[in-house]
């Protein structure tokens, strides 16, 4: 009985998504100009669905402290309070408001999950074009520490990294960013190397091209689809990482509001069928499930395009 | 005709067929309402260029089409049976045992998992044919009449180990495995090389004949169309423009599209006179070239001469293209050197000067690669101009315009287009325009047309040709086709596994007395003649 | 075949360097720590005496290379050291746990790769239809939900009836079956975690295939789809199948450190995390070393298994 309500909700859920996917689509179209309407119309419901639900969180970040009700670590109350009207989504393990956790929440974990993708996606981009275009020994140097690096699990390589560093948030960004800048460096040489084979290519050596222009003009423009892809996967995993990392304590630190944290620290609810600690580890979820919606239009679309 | 042949002779009839494609969610026509009828034991030819819905009528007479694409209106009629609404299980069951197919790439047709003789008795086996030991005796015996070698082991190998023209013939043999009543021959030997090819069609053309199997012959060469087909059916972007029988559509062509089509070979430029040529303005002294330790160039020495075109003619693996890298200073050679207006250029581009750089340029075999699909016809054709003559703003836009001109594009029409707004010849007009924007003495032409429709590619060569007389260019023709040789060489080196087996000019080159090799690549090339094949095999026959 | 044996031995050979690097990498990771290891293991109580004392018996005066070799030996012979926060001998706590994890893995593994590969195969003979589409669907979604996540929706849904246990106690002496049982919760979520992503990559490596002309020509031999998937397209995708499985797996022993921490399972995972907000060096050094070996010898395994299984290597010219 329990599984059919819950296949019932999900179906609710999966229908709403849509529903609301297309109303955002149905606005955007009509506001944005002829152009550039062209090609949201035909994104499929799915991917409009992510956009909106990515907007909604980049707005809560960014505005955190105009909406949340209390303040970030403040203590309002007694412990695990129910839902009511002044705690609309009840209250922590230490008698803080959940939905003002949900809401920095969202500046802090997609906050520093972005800065950390950013940061290893510069890193590794440059590094990997560089690779490929001046190749040889710098190629090989880099190459093959990349090798040796991704030998290591990334999370477990995380985890003695952080032993080190201990666990401050400037570390965690440093220590992540390091281990993704791999994986980064690994795509963008391997798309660099796809396109540096190309005649064009030769034929601007051959005219007597610089290495900057090379990259900047000749390679990255024809590298940026899959690339920008990439970042949104990264992103994902960046983020599915710290949260981990938070949920397992060795993340962002208390005080500091954090949706692992948060699960980690309300976990205790669930064995009494109380769902709030779904909140934080829903809302992970569903930015995560928003942007590979999009990434997979973006794919898709690129994929379609070179037919 | 074939309306008037008795109807039980007749194996394939198709009726106002449409299929249509998908793109961007749009359906649009790629055949237009064509009828086709087959006699058993008969060979038709369809002909036409490259967009003209060959291939798609070729697979759609074995009521398939490809992902992308359906049969919109029409009937499909395989002896008796309406392919069109057959079931598929009905359909497959005729695929393979009664219609079979041989795909234009042997190479990448046959499974690369698989030994050839599984792959051949795959068909009879699972279409209860034969037993599978039965089907690896006749294997043999096929592989015996397709004149492969050691046709009793060359089935255990696998694709890879097998080359180019032997995979062709096996595909042939593995087609012909449960006797079909019709064979699609999908441009069989258009990857071959001409010497390859002539073995291929001949063996194509006794089976096909020993077995009485009746066939559609697709390719765009008239050449070959004519040694094979005993009609012929020109096909214009997917609509009928004639049908005749071989002879009557070789000797009088009806249309003007079908005689546009016969037309092109017959273009030549005017002799050059033999002048004094001067300095050559590149030449290439004793070049020994290779990769790692395998030598693909060894001791090769020509010139090249302001105003004239030198064709360099060979098969693949000749060195041809190598012999441009070496040129270009992609690839320093092991010994030798390459000289410019006299003087020793270094070997390696990257040590070359600017003005070094500039007087040699390139144009390549396929547009698409060689135009940076991201940049704009402005800054595609005025980056030469703007880093080598430092032109820049109105300058460069009035200099961008005047090439535009030159390679016959309307200027404000194409100037901000991206290479994937153009067709495929305008895309080889901008990588023209592109070399000429350096203001070069010297032009490398690598194929440039063996990717064109003909009708494209004889464009370009007049446009080549003209070029070459208003700036005074010297060219390198790097080609394996000898018509285009006859169109646009004065000079012409002929090359064979690396080495240059004999050079000098167009018209005495192509008089006898050969060497042995040339006259191999001269009489394999097919000509319009329909008995052509027969007669070249007799008289190879009779030389020994 | 010599070239094969030969190049399998050059493989292996790489591995075992790879496999030295990561060691030297692990070990010499301790050497960036801010301060010092013996300042580490004092923290607050630290006074010059007593530093100076530790460092004598850690050999912690010795240059980089003599500790390094003389860590490296102790490690091939069983002995990782002792346990900063209990002195206890790392060895002993670590040989049980392993046991616990590789079965944790195992069992997942054992339930993820028949089920991905044959969900993975049919969405690629199905392609577009319903089925496919909403296995897609379901499957990025999963892949979406952090581990922790999947974990307490398994435990609200099974364990809130009392169906299974939402924390995993192993006891000496219970039977085989009974483990299973209690392990099912834990193992469930590693399947759905990894499933998801192999399911969507067999498919992409088949799908990817489909558009070959040898495909085409099967199908115009009058193959049924079903035999063109599996004996045209998977002989050629193996390589990449192969890929994706290892990579999986190799994904397991990640995703077993947050699996192990909700079901408080007695693995590596969870004394890798206690011993992390230790800071208890030895003992992460270990457990990263036996992951990190892990990883290295699963991927090794993938690369021999996909040069085997290409036919253009095994049968040259």
């Amino acid at each position: 009985m329990s599984t059919l309500i819950s296949i019932l909700w999900f179906a609710v859920a999966v229908v709403g998504a849509m529903a609301l996917g297309w109303l955002f689509r149905a606005l955007v179209v009509a506001v944005l100009p002829q152009r550039r309407a062209h090609e949201m119309r035909k994104a499929p419901l799915t991917a409009s669905f992510g956009i909106l639900v990515i907007l909604v969180y980049v707005l809560v970040a960014v505005f955190a402290p105009v909406i949340a009700p209390f303040g970030e670590s403040e203590v309002v109350g007694g412990e695990f309070l129910p839902w009511d009207s002044t705690y609309l989504l009840g209250t922590d393990n230490l008698g803080r408001d959940m939905l003002t956790r949900m809401i920095y929440g969202a500046r802090n974990t997609v906050g520093i999950a972005f800065i950390i993708t950013a940061l290893a996606f510069f890193v590794g981009t440059v590094l990997g074009l560089l690779a490929a275009v001046v190749g040889g020994w710098l190629d090989q140097g880099l190459s093959r520490s990349v090798d040796v690096l991704m030998a290591i699990p990334s999370l477990i390589f995380s985890l003695l990294l952080l032993t080190i560093f201990g666990t401050s948030v400037l570390s965690l960004v440093l220590v992540i960013a390091t281990v993704d800048a791999t994986r980064v460096f690994r795509l963008a040489r391997s798309v660099a190397q796809g396109i540096v084979v190309m005649d064009y290519i030769e034929a601007a050596r051959l005219r007597g091209e610089g290495k900057w222009r090379l990259i900047t003009r000749e390679i990255l423009p024809n590298a940026m689809a899959p690339l920008v892809a990439e970042f949104g996967l990264r992103f994902c995993f960046v983020f599915l990482a710290i949260s981990g990392l938070s949920f397992l304590g060795l993340g962002i630190q208390p005080p500091t509001a954090d949706w692992g944290g948060m699960v980690r620290d309300n976990a205790t609810l669930i064995t009494f069928g109380d769902l709030t600690p779904f909140l934080p580890a829903g809302a992970i979820a569903l930015l995560t499930v928003a942007v590979n919606f999009v990434v997979d239009w973006q794919l898709h679309k690129s994929s379609g395009l070179k037919e | 005709m074939a309306d008037q042949n008795n109807a039980q002779d007749r194996l394939l009839t198709i009726r106002n067929l449409w299929i249509e494609g998908q793109s961007e969610d749009k359906w649009s026509p790629i055949i237009k309402g064509v009828d086709l009828d087959l006699n058993r034991g008969e060979v038709l030819g369809l002909i036409g260029e490259s967009g003209a819905g060959k291939s798609t009528l070729g697979l759609a007479a074995m009521g398939f089409t490809r992902d992308g694409c359906r049969i919109s209106d029409g009937t499909v009629e395989f002896d008796g049976i309406d392919l069109r609404n057959a079931q598929a299980g009905e359909r497959r069951a005729l695929l393979g045992k009664r219609i079979a197919y041989v795909a234009q790439s042997a190479a990448a047709s046959f499974n690369p998992a698989h030994k050839l003789i599984d792959q051949y008795s795959e068909a009879p086996v699972v279409h209860g044919v034969m037993s599978k030991q039965q089907a690896e005796t006749d294997a043999t015996s096929l592989y015996e009449q397709m004149q492969l070698p050691d046709p009793g082991q060359i089935g255990f190998r696998y694709p890879h180990q097998v080359s180019g023209g032997q995979l062709q013939r096996a595909m042939t043999a593995m087609a012909m495995a449960c006797r079909p009543d019709l064979i699609i021959f999908d441009e069989p030997t258009t990857a071959l090389d001409v010497t390859t090819q002539i073995e291929v069609l001949a063996a194509i053309r006794n089976i096909v004949k020993e077995f009485n199997t009746a066939a559609i012959y697709i390719t765009h060469d008239l050449a070959v169309v004519a040694q094979m087909a005993d009609r012929i059916k020109v096909l214009l972007k997917g609509e009928e423009v004639e049908e005749a029988d071989t002879r009557t559509m070789l000797s009088s062509p009806q249309e003007d599209y079908t005689k546009s089509l016969w037309a092109v070979r017959s273009y030549a430029r005017a002799e050059q006179e033999e002048t004094d040529k001067g300095t050559p303005v590149v030449s290439v002294r004793n070049v020994t070239a290779g990769y790692g330790d395998a030598i693909v160039l060894d001791d090769v020495s020509f010139d090249f001469y302001q105003g004239r075109t030198v064709a360099v003619v060979g098969e693949s693996g000749s060195g041809k293209s190598t012999a441009a890298r070496v040129i270009t200073g992609l690839l320093p050679p092991k010994k030798g050197e390459v000289l410019f207006d006299g003087k020793v250029m270094p070997a390696d581009y990257r040590s070359r000067d600017r003005d070094q750089l500039r007087q040699v340029q390139m144009i390549y075999q396929m547009a698409d690669t060689a135009l940076n699909p991201k940049l704009r016809l402005r800054e595609l054709i005025g980056r030469p101009a703007q880093m080598y003559l430092g032109l820049k703003g109105k300058a460069l836009e009035e200099r961008v315009r005047s090439l535009l001109d030159l390679i016959e594009l309307e200027p404000d029409q194409y100037i901000d287009r991206l290479p994937s707004e153009l067709s495929g010849g305008q895309k080889q007009r901008i990588g023209i325009a592109r070399a000429l924007a350096a203001e070069p003495k010297f032009i490398i032409c690598d194929e440039v047309t063996s990717a064109l429709d003909q009708l494209v590619a004889e464009g370009i060569l007049r446009l080549l040709d003209n070029l070459q007389s208003e700036f005074n260019l010297g060219y390198m023709f790097i080609t394996h086709d000898l018509a285009t040789v006859r169109a646009i060489a004065d000079d012409v080196v002929v090359m064979q596994q690396g080495r240059v087996v004999e050079q000098g000019r167009k018209a005495a080159m192509f008089q006898p007395p050969h060497h042995p090799y040339t006259e191999l690549l001269l009489s394999s090339v097919p000509e319009m003649d329909p008995d052509w094949l027969s007669e070249l095999l007799k008289s190879r026959a009779a030389a020994g | 075949m010599a070239h094969v044996w030969r190049m399998i031995a050059q493989r292996l050979a790489l591995g075992f360097l790879t496999l030295f690097v990561v060691s030297l990498l692990i070990f010499g990771a301790t050497e960036l720590l801010p301060g010092d290891f013996a300042e580490a293991i004092l923290g607050q109580s630290a006074t010059p005496e007593t530093i100076a004392a530790i460092r004598r018996d850690l050999g912690l005066d010795q240059p980089f290379h003599t500790r390094y070799v003389s860590w490296l030996g102790g490690v091939l012979q069983g002995d990782f050291g002792n346990s900063l926060a209990n002195g206890q001998p790392v060895i002993e706590l670590i040989t049980k746990r392993l046991g616990n994890t590789l079965f944790l893995a195992l069992y997942a593994a054992a339930m993820a790769v028949p089920l991905s590969l044959a969900l993975g195969i049919l969405a690629a003979l199905f392609r577009n239809s319903i089925f496919d589409r909403m296995s897609n669907a379901l499957a990025l979604t999963s892949i979406s939900f952090p581990e922790f996540f999947v974990a307490y929706i398994l435990i609200l849904w099974f364990a809130q009836s009392g169906m299974f246990p939402s924390i995993v106690r192993l006891s000496e002496g219970i039977s085989f079956g009974e483990t299973l049982y209690r392990c099912f919760l834990p193992a469930l979520t590693l399947t759905l975690v990894v499933t998801a992503h192999m399911m969507r990559m067999t498919r992409a490596a088949i799908i990817n295939l489909l558009a070959s002309p040898y495909i085409e020509m099967a199908r115009l031999k009058g193959m049924s789809p079903i035999r063109v998937i599996l004996r045209h397209a998977l002989p050629n995708a193996l390589a990449p199948i192969i890929n994706v499985v290892a990579l999986n797996l190799a994904y397991l022993i990640t995703g077993v450190v947050v699996v192990e921490v909700v079901f408080v399972y007695p693995g590596l995972g969870q004394l890798m995390v206690d011993s992390v907000s230790r800071r208890d060096i030895p003992v992460v050094q270990a457990v990263a070393l036996i992951f990190a070996s892990a990883y290295v010898l699963l991927n090794l395994t993938a690369d021999v298994l996909s040069t085997l299984s290409n036919p253009r290597l095994m049968h040259r010219r």
